[in-house]
């Protein structure tokens, strides 16, 4: 790739550099302009100029995208990353405007910095169709979300997390990366699309088999599928809590897109059959399973936690199992797009109501209200106005109209099933996520009791929200809100995108 | 104007979750304002409608243009009656919740909430738009209980809660595989009622889909053996929210089964619906049976409940006119009468001696102590045995001649069911009222009768006229069904001409 023309990569990608761009700045403003000030004013200095660089991106990419495939399909670009990838930073702003409001952490500009970066990595792995490029952004936002989540040294609790989501999402990467290489093996190429051309002429032989059962492995670390979902209720419950909203949201949204791309561009060719009565091996089966293990697992397990943060992250496994339904149907090329919207729409939507969530606990933590449901116990007579933020964050999650999860899991389910034919052959798989998602209910409640049923225990004062905490669950709940009565809005714009640029064949 | 009582009901909800919580006095008369508001505009609609129209469209707007979904309003008789329901029913709930004392502004906007969603079923044309009003009453219900409940109440509040989404889980299943068959089959995605209902969809798939939209409906009627949600939940809730469940909710779930699960699959009703015939005559004997060996006086009103849904069920099942209209006039004055007897022991008796117990009851000697309280349960029980002059006469009467002609045996063993109901019902009005224990006898009697008087407390006037709008209800239409009968009749009758179509015999 010698000769790949670099500016026109850094044209095409400067939202990415703008972002890396910011990052620098803030690491320079914060360390060397403002060492001296108190971590308060240093807190407030960096996350504004890290929501002004990151807005800028946003600007940036809704300009009128240009489709184009850079460095011989290493990079694609295009309306639809585009979307994407404005989905990202978004979600990562809403991130920073809430870690804004928390107790700042000791490394004020190395803190908001990784979190640009990470924001990077997560928009390069959208528009990467090459498993090298891939790997790389793959691992830039994992390290720095490691590095992320011990931000807080003096907890113990964090460091175990942030050890425990290192080696395992290590042995991930090295999962994916010998699948990676297998493929190259076997195709002598590493774009996406060589490997589904190779893929096409020799079929499903042992060693593409194992090399794909790596590659799934691998991505199913990163998006918390069971049975590689170990690693996430502690990781979550030991992060930072906007940390563990950047986890939980940005990154698992740019997983989805990642294995969406890996599994639709590269193997199509080997995608097997999952319809009732038809298994054919290929990635589908294997798909199937994780998506009913997922649901099975995170919902039932969710039954029992206790706390807060450990019953977000099984429901965020929950909820990957409904998103690999999905799955299904985004690769179906004959729906003009319908499948595609609804994995964006759903991405969308749950990244912002979990970074809601995790924003509702963040709000808590910083007045030193615990994440046990005991202790949410009388919230909605210490804060109305935050109640009613978790009353509709978690009916959301729950898949309750008119919020967008509802229209969100109807919508995955709907192409889902279309895409299984006349013969509804994938029913099976969407009765299933419908009735463990009538499970789902329970646990959602039991979260919601405490707030508005119990009275308040031992301190009944009062608590504030900060305004970038404001500002941030104000968008996100409107956004939940609207979006759910309306899922047009946005489902229209990813449509005409996917008109301009097939998230397939690009 | 219909569309408008669905506006305010939500609006008022809004308005009342802002309102602070001391500001009780202000969101009671606020509740109640909107809730007549809300019945003015669907008295209003409802003139407007003439019977036998056919469904009328009132708004129809691109929702999801995608997927074909339109919000899309429209009315017949059937939907024009259960609105008129919903209204009397939402004014006379408030009228008994008049004594809330915790948190009131939040039962109200909760209470409004479940109003509103109950209206935007009755109202919705178009399947994605119903399932997501009907979704939207859950959620309601579950905090009315949970937060203001009696015995049990988070027990009673989950379990609603949970069977209710169980049953729009399989609803959601049905209308999903309904969706894509249809779309597949004509090439056109919609969501509309209308149109799906001309789809004629492959038999086999009815077979299966049938059920499970229809059962997933009936749970929320209290079908037989999935009602055991009905009794602890209508226990568990406080007064007004039992009103509003036994009066209204039920509805919503027959009302599915009627619209969505009959009008959808003619040919699985065909073929299932001897077998839901049997169910809901269980359910008629069941409720009545077990309403008769209770101790807790409103768990005699709950299973009482199950018992008369169970009519409404088997009226459907008949799918002759007399019957289904039947059925739905039996929905209308369950609505009421369930209403009243609520009202009655819930808040009358219940939150005066605070204790529901028949045999701790027996020794109050309540016909003197609430003399209102008594003649209105007389009254409310006599319409509830299905005595001549009273709504559930006509109604019962009305799906028995039906399923006379349709299963006779069913007749006769729901015919059993009303004996039994006349049974459970005199046991409890004499248990609780009208017991002349010797232990209390003469002056004795007297004495303990006017010192409970002063205790109790008199009835107070917002119970008055919410039973009094209630009986001259149940009254009115059971002197007058023609009132009522005009709007069902056509609509039912053009709702079995469709289903003829659809190869219904």
């Amino acid at each position: 790739m010698s000769g790949a023309p670099y500016l026109d990569m850094l044209r095409w990608l400067a939202p990415e550099v703008l972002l890396a761009v910011t990052a620098g700045v803030v690491l320079f403003v914060d360390l060397g302009l403002a060492r001296s000030r108190p971590l308060q004013f240093r807190s407030r200095l960096a996350g504004g100029l890290t929501v002004l660089g990151m807005l800028a991106g946003l600007a940036w990419l809704c300009q009128v995208p240009i489709v184009a495939r850079w460095g011989g399909g290493i990079l694609a670009l295009g309306p639809l990353t585009s979307v994407v990838k404005g989905v990202l930073v978004g979600l990562t702003v809403l991130t920073v405007l809430i870690a804004m409001g928390s107790d700042p952490p000791p490394h004020v500009g190395e803190f908001y910095a990784l979190m640009v970066l990470a924001t990077v990595g997560m928009c390069l792995m959208v528009s990467s169709r090459e498993m090298l490029m891939i790997f790389l952004a793959l691992e830039l936002t994992s390290l720095c979300l490691y590095v992320l989540t011990a931000f807080q040294p003096r907890n113990p609790g964090a460091v175990r997390a942030a050890l425990q989501y290192f080696l395992f999402g290590s042995v991930a990467s090295a999962f994916l990366l010998f699948g990676f290489s297998l493929w190259y093996g076997l195709c002598g190429s590493t774009g996406l699309a060589d490997v589904a051309a190779a893929l096409r002429a020799r079929g499903l032989d042992p060693l593409a088999g194992v090399a794909l059962v790596m590659v799934i492995t691998g991505l199913g670390f990163k998006v918390a599928a069971v049975p590689f979902h170990l690693w996430a209720p502690e990781t979550y419950r030991g992060a930072p809590t906007p940390v563990a909203a950047l986890i939980a949201a940005g990154s698992k949204v740019a997983s989805f897109v990642l294995l969406a791309q890996v599994l639709g561009v590269g193997l199509d060719a080997v995608a097997g059959s999952a319809a009732w009565g038809g298994w054919r091996s290929g990635w589908m089966p294997v798909a199937a399973v994780l998506a009913v293990g997922s649901m099975a697992w995170g919902n039932l397990a969710a039954l029992v936690q206790d706390d807060v943060k450990r019953l977000l992250a099984y429901s965020a496994i929950a909820h990957g199992g409904y998103l690999i339904v999905g799955l299904f149907a985004v690769v179906q090329p004959a729906d003009h797009g319908l499948g595609v919207s609804a994995m964006v729409y759903y991405l969308a939507t749950y990244g912002l109501t979990l970074v809601g969530a995790f924003g509702v606990i963040s709000v808590l933590e910083r007045q030193g209200v615990g994440s046990r449901f005991a202790d949410l116990a009388g919230l909605s007579r210490r804060s109305p106005l935050l109640a009613g933020c978790w009353l509709v964050l978690l009916l959301s999650l729950a898949g309750i109209p008119p919020l967008a999860g509802f229209f969100g899991k109807f919508y995955v389910f709907t192409m889902a099933v279309a895409a299984g034919g006349g013969d509804l052959g994938l029913l099976w798989l969407v009765v299933v996520a419908i009735l463990f998602s009538a499970v789902s209910l329970y646990y959602y409640l039991k979260a919601l009791k405490p707030v508005f049923v119990q009275p308040p225990t031992a301190s009944a004062a009062p608590l504030r929200i900060t305004l970038t905490e404001g500002i941030a669950l104000g968008v996100i709940v409107a956004a939940v809100v609207l979006l759910g009565v309306l899922p047009g809005w946005i489902v229209d714009g990813v449509l005409e995108a996917v008109q301009a640029q097939s998230w397939l064949s690009n | 104007m219909l569309a408008w009582t669905l506006y305010v009901s939500f609006a008022g909800a809004a308005v009342l979750a802002c309102l602070p919580r001391r500001r009780a006095a202000a969101a009671r008369w606020l509740a109640l304002g909107v809730a007549l508001l809300g019945a003015v505009f669907a008295l209003a609609g409802v003139s407007e409608h003439k019977p036998g129209a056919g469904l009328e469209t009132i708004t129809r707007l691109p929702w999801i243009p995608f997927l074909g979904a339109d919000y899309h309003l429209a009315v017949d008789g059937i939907s024009v009656t259960l609105i008129l329901l919903t209204a009397v029913a939402a004014v006379a709930g408030i009228l008994f919740s008049w004594n809330i004392e915790e948190r009131v502004p939040a039962f109200f906007a909760f209470y409004l909430a479940l109003i509103g969603g109950v209206y935007g079923v009755f109202l919705s044309c178009d399947l994605l738009l119903l399932f997501v009003f009907y979704e939207i009453a859950i959620i309601p219900k579950y905090f009315l209980i949970a937060i203001w409940g009696s015995t049990r109440k988070e027990y009673g509040a989950m379990k609603l809660a949970l069977y209710s989404f169980g049953g729009s889980a399989l609803v959601l299943v049905g209308i999903i595989a309904a969706f894509v068959v249809a779309a597949q089959q004509t090439g056109v995605a919609t969501f509309s009622i209308e149109a799906l209902s001309r789809v004629a969809f492959p038999a086999a798939f009815q077979r299966w889909a049938f059920p499970v939209v229809f059962v997933g409906f009936a749970i929320l009627a209290g079908l037989w053996p999935f009602h055991t949600w009905a009794p602890t939940g209508h226990v568990a809730a406080p007064t007004g929210a039992s009103m509003l469940l036994a009066g209204v909710v039920m509805k919503l779930g027959a009302y599915g089964c009627l619209r969505v699960a009959m009008g959808l699959f003619p040919a699985g009703l065909e073929v299932w619906r001897g077998a839901f015939a049997v169910l809901a005559v269980v359910g008629i004997v069941y409720g009545a049976l077990a309403a008769l060996v209770q101790r807790d006086f409103k768990f005699v009103i709950g299973y009482s409940s199950v018992s008369h849904m169970g009519f409404v069920l088997l009226g459907l099942m008949t799918l002759n006119e007399i019957g289904v209209s039947g059925a739905v006039l039996q929905m209308f004055s369950h609505g009421v009468i369930a209403g009243l007897l609520f009202g009655v022991v819930g808040r009358m008796v219940y939150d005066r001696t605070h204790t529901r117990d028949l045999s701790e009851l027996e020794g109050l000697r309540l016909s003197r102590a609430l003399p209102f309280a008594a003649v209105t349960f007389v009254i409310a029980s006599a319409a509830s045995m299905g005595l001549p002059g009273f709504s559930g006469f006509v109604a019962e009467l009305q799906v028995l001649v039906g399923s006379w002609r349709a299963f006779p045996a069913a007749a006769l063993v729901a015919g059993v069911g009303i004996v039994v109901g006349v049974a459970y019902l005199l046991r409890a009005l004499q248990s609780a009222f009208f017991t002349d224990d010797p232990g209390f006898a003469g002056g004795a009697g007297v004495a303990v009768g006017s010192g409970s008087r002063g205790v109790l407390g008199s009835v107070s006037m917002p119970e008055r006229v919410g039973a009094v709008l209630l009986m001259a209800v149940t009254l009115a239409v059971g002197l007058y069904p023609r009132w009522l009968l005009d709007w069902i009749v056509p609509a039912v009758h053009s709702m079995l001409e469709g289903l003829g179509r659809g190869g219904v015999s």
